[in-house]
């Protein structure tokens, strides 16, 4: 006799039930992510009205915006009271936002010719791994030809220019066995021979493809600042280079040299070497010379830059373990050679993010230049366009195109820079 | 024959100057010297020429002339006859105003945006990414002349303030916002208010004082006073009754309409709320970035290892976290300091009168001493510059971490 079997085993599977419904989907995502906890949610509203007093604000204000208009008074009118930003200035002004207002209107294909070539040019260097670098040879010739297509004037200067740099990178390859540093001078002081003797030789070639020529103190506009920020970044590269060098180097005197400039550029703002550039530079040129005023900007604002691209690439150098120097010694590397081959590499790669800081910071410093009366993209709108009967008053219009306008070009180069530190991760985690 | 033991040849040869390393150096920085020394004699050269040709010399006795134009915002006693020397001090004092208010108000903003960007809720989050990058790309000048065509443009003039029904209100009677600046009440010192402070220092230290003494309590004896509400009552609660019982000695002068601007209170200048607002503000979105990488550079295991003690949250952010996190945080948050410092001199774009704006833009317009007036200048931030960072290197070691 069996006793009756009471166990119960299941013979088919349940059909596997939702989840709860505060456990999946947008309502789990809202419980995780904004509502975790009382203070979480106090958080979450008091935002979310943050965000609709933005939103109400500005929203109607930009919808309604009017893009034709001659002036502010006749912006008004077509708002006829209602709530609109009057963006008519932007396209009304948009060639002197863009060129400053004194440079030749039927010449505004140059420099824009010029900012498409900058993208073209830069390409080979941005994206390196993509592009062969035969092509760098574009980015090379890019500033000479960016020099003859804004300024205009005779193709022989420019071209004697980087005859100039050819000569002095002749005479550093030629010498550099014996002495870095020495061939560093001595490449400089070749170039420099190179560009005095040539000046005599221009002179009477100022006729040859020229370009109408354009005055310094003609340009104007953003032109200014992404041409200030290109330029300083530029050349403040491989000065800041020399400047990170010569700190870390062993002989006192160069050594002594480089901290005090270094500390001495750190110390003081930006503003006060545009006055140097402006009022206190030309008693220390040679009497008679008249150097342009945008010439002594780049001077005061390169030397700003090297400064700082020192102190970031000194980071960089110390960041490399010490047995990478002691391996460079040990395959017999001379000084050149082991900081080309083995140290400036590694040490670059580590201070990029530092040098596009930097970059970012000094193109957005290029907005002091309004500062010393240049009419810059702000110099031009609280000088000619907010004093114009026209458009005295608009202020938000032109202040926010200014800012969108250096959103972009900012947060474009620090997207650049961490898709860059991408690519150059070596190590593999 | 030669051999390897062979010891070098020690007679001197004038091309081991260039090919022998020993000497290599000395050559080298002997070269870079001269070049140096060649290049200050030109330029001191072409400087001593052009001073000849335009007539002029180097002489600082123009800092005692009488300087002959007003500052409208200014912290000590000065008027158009003072000299170019006191005008050069009221800009200083305005400099290390703006800064000292910029700094303090820029660490406030730039922790609580830092925390609050690691928050776990979302839209939090990305508010505050929203606000650095906005304030990071964007040039401070931009920001200056944004907030200050608020101050000026956009805030009532003194007269909507005029009238029962007037179209503007002051805030609790008391502060008036307009285009021309804002008036806050001033606080007049009548007699016994020497003895109110004196009581609220005191105070202060007690409370210092119970502060340490609970601290001790507690890791003597394990026994937790409570903390915040005894140290506030000891800080505000004599200081009041002394304050009452002396019949109120501090009495407040409020702002109020007079003509066409307003009279008595403190007249704080559009310029001087911009600039420090956009400074603040501006840096604040840098410390931001600093004090959210300090405290993820934080080993993860700090927090867990503290939440398995049973500390809460609150408590592992304040006892263990943010004393870690700090000593990271701290060399880039003195060259933010050092960066706002410097940024101040866009006091001129404003018409804010700090140093640049008085040494360096109408003294050196009227004297046309631009060499005097820049150096001076310059050596003003340098010292600035090397003061604070001697101060917080100082205090970065205090809090360095002690390794044995």
């Amino acid at each position: 006799m069996s006793q009756a079997d009471t166990s119960f085993v299941r013979r088919h599977m349940l059909p596997e039930a939702p989840p709860p419904v505060a456990e999946t989907g947008i309502l789990k995502w809202l419980r995780e992510n904004l509502f975790s906890s009382t203070g979480n949610s106090l958080l979450t509203v008091a935002s979310i009205y943050v965000v609709y007093q933005i939103v109400v604000a500005s929203a109607p204000w930009v919808l309604n915006g009017i893009w034709i208009s001659p002036s502010l008074s006749a912006c008004r009118e077509i708002l006829d009271g209602e709530v609109g930003a009057c963006f008519a200035v932007l396209t009304e002004r948009w060639n002197q936002l863009l060129f400053g207002f004194k440079y030749p209107s039927g010449l505004y294909w140059r420099p824009g010719l010029a900012f498409i070539l900058l993208f073209v040019c830069a390409a080979p260097l941005l994206f390196f791994k993509f592009i062969p670098s035969k092509f760098l040879v574009l980015t090379g010739l890019y500033p000479f030809v960016a020099y003859w297509l804004i300024w205009g004037g005779t193709i022989m200067i420019p071209v004697f220019a980087l005859l100039g740099v050819l000569v002095g990178a002749y005479v550093y390859s030629k010498t550099v066995f014996a002495s870095a540093g020495m061939a560093v001078i001595a490449g400089f002081t070749a170039a420099l021979i190179f560009w005095i003797l040539s000046g005599y030789i221009t002179g009477p070639m100022a006729n040859i493809l020229a370009l109408q020529p354009v005055e310094s103190r003609d340009l104007g506009g953003f032109m200014i600042n992404l041409m200030l920020g290109v330029v300083c970044i530029s050349l403040s590269v491989p000065f800041g280079i020399l400047l990170a060098l010569g700190r870390q180097s062993s002989m006192p005197i160069i050594k002594w040299i480089c901290v005090v400039f270094i500390e001495f550029i750190r110390g003081v703002p930006l503003i006060t070497l545009l006055f140097v550039a402006n009022v206190v530079l030309a008693y220390f040129l040679p009497p008679g010379s008249n150097f342009d005023l945008i010439l002594r900007v780049i001077i005061m604002i390169t030397m700003f830059a090297s400064a700082y691209i020192a102190e970031v690439i000194r980071g960089g150098l110390a960041a490399l373990p010490k047995g990478q120097y002691e391996a460079a010694d040990s395959l017999g590397l001379d000084y050149a050679q082991s900081m080309q081959f083995i140290i400036l590499p590694q040490a670059m790669k580590i201070s990029i993010p530092g040098i596009v800081n930097v970059a970012v910071g000094l193109f957005k410093d290029t907005t002091l230049v309004s500062v010393i009366s240049m009419f810059d993209i702000v110099g031009m709108i609280r000088g000619p366009i907010l004093a114009s009967s026209e458009w005295n008053g608009v202020y938000w219009e032109l202040f926010g195109f200014a800012a969108v306008l250096f959103f972009i070009t900012c947060y474009g180069i620090s997207q650049y820079s961490q898709w860059l530190e991408r690519q150059l991760q070596t190590d593999h985690r | 024959m030669t051999t390897a033991t062979d010891p070098p040849n020690e007679s001197f040869q004038l091309s081991q100057l260039i090919y022998d390393t020993r000497y290599r150096s000395y050559t080298f920085q002997f070269i870079a010297l001269v070049l140096l020394i060649a290049l200050f004699a030109y330029l001191g050269n072409n400087l001593v020429q052009n001073l000849a040709e335009q007539g002029q010399n180097i002489s600082y006795g123009f800092l005692n002339e009488a300087a002959g134009y007003n500052i409208n915002q200014k912290l000590i006693e000065y008027n158009s006859q003072s000299t170019h020397m006191r005008a050069a001090f009221v800009g200083v004092l305005n400099t290390l105003l703006v800064a000292f208010m910029g700094c303090v108000t820029a660490t406030i903003l730039g922790t609580i945006a830092g925390i609050l960007r690691i928050s776990p809720n979302w839209l939090v989050r990305k508010l505050m990414a929203g606000y650095v990058e906005a304030f990071r790309n964007v040039p401070v000048l931009i920001w200056i002349l944004i907030i200050f065509t608020i101050m000026t443009a956009v805030l009532p003039p003194p007269s909507a303030f005029r009238g029962e029904d007037s179209a503007s209100g002051m805030l609790f009677g008391a502060f008036a916002f307009t285009n021309r600046g804002i008036y806050l009440p001033a606080p007049i010192w009548g007699p016994g208010s020497s003895v109110v402070g004196l009581a609220f220092l005191a105070s202060i230290f007690g409370a210092i004082y119970y502060r340490r003494y609970a601290t001790k309590l507690l890791y003597d004896t394990g026994k937790l006073l409570p903390m915040v509400w005894p140290a506030l009552v000891i800080l505000f609660v004599p200081t009041i009754l002394i304050y009452f019982i002396l019949g109120q000695p501090i009495t407040f002068d409020y702002p109020a309409l007079a003509g066409f601007n307003f009279q008595g209170g403190i007249h704080v200048r559009g310029s001087l709320i911009a600039l420090w607002l956009a400074l603040a503000v501006y840096t604040g979105a840098f410390i931001a970035e600093n004090v959210r990488a300090g405290i993820q550079a934080v080993d993860r295991g700090q927090t867990e290892a503290a939440s398995s003690l049973g500390l809460r949250p609150r408590r592992i952010m304040s006892l263990v976290i943010l004393p870690q996190a700090l000593r990271i945080i701290v060399p880039p948050l003195i060259s933010q300091y050092l960066n706002l410092t410097k940024n101040s001199s866009l006091a001129i774009a404003v018409g804010y009168m700090d140093v640049t704006g008085t040494l360096g833009g109408i003294t050196l317009n009227q004297t046309g001493r631009a060499i005097e007036c820049v150096l001076l200048l310059m050596l003003f931030y340098l010292a600035i510059s090397l003061g604070i960072s001697a101060i917080m290197n100082a205090y970065n070691k205090s809090i360095e971490l002690k390794e044995r």
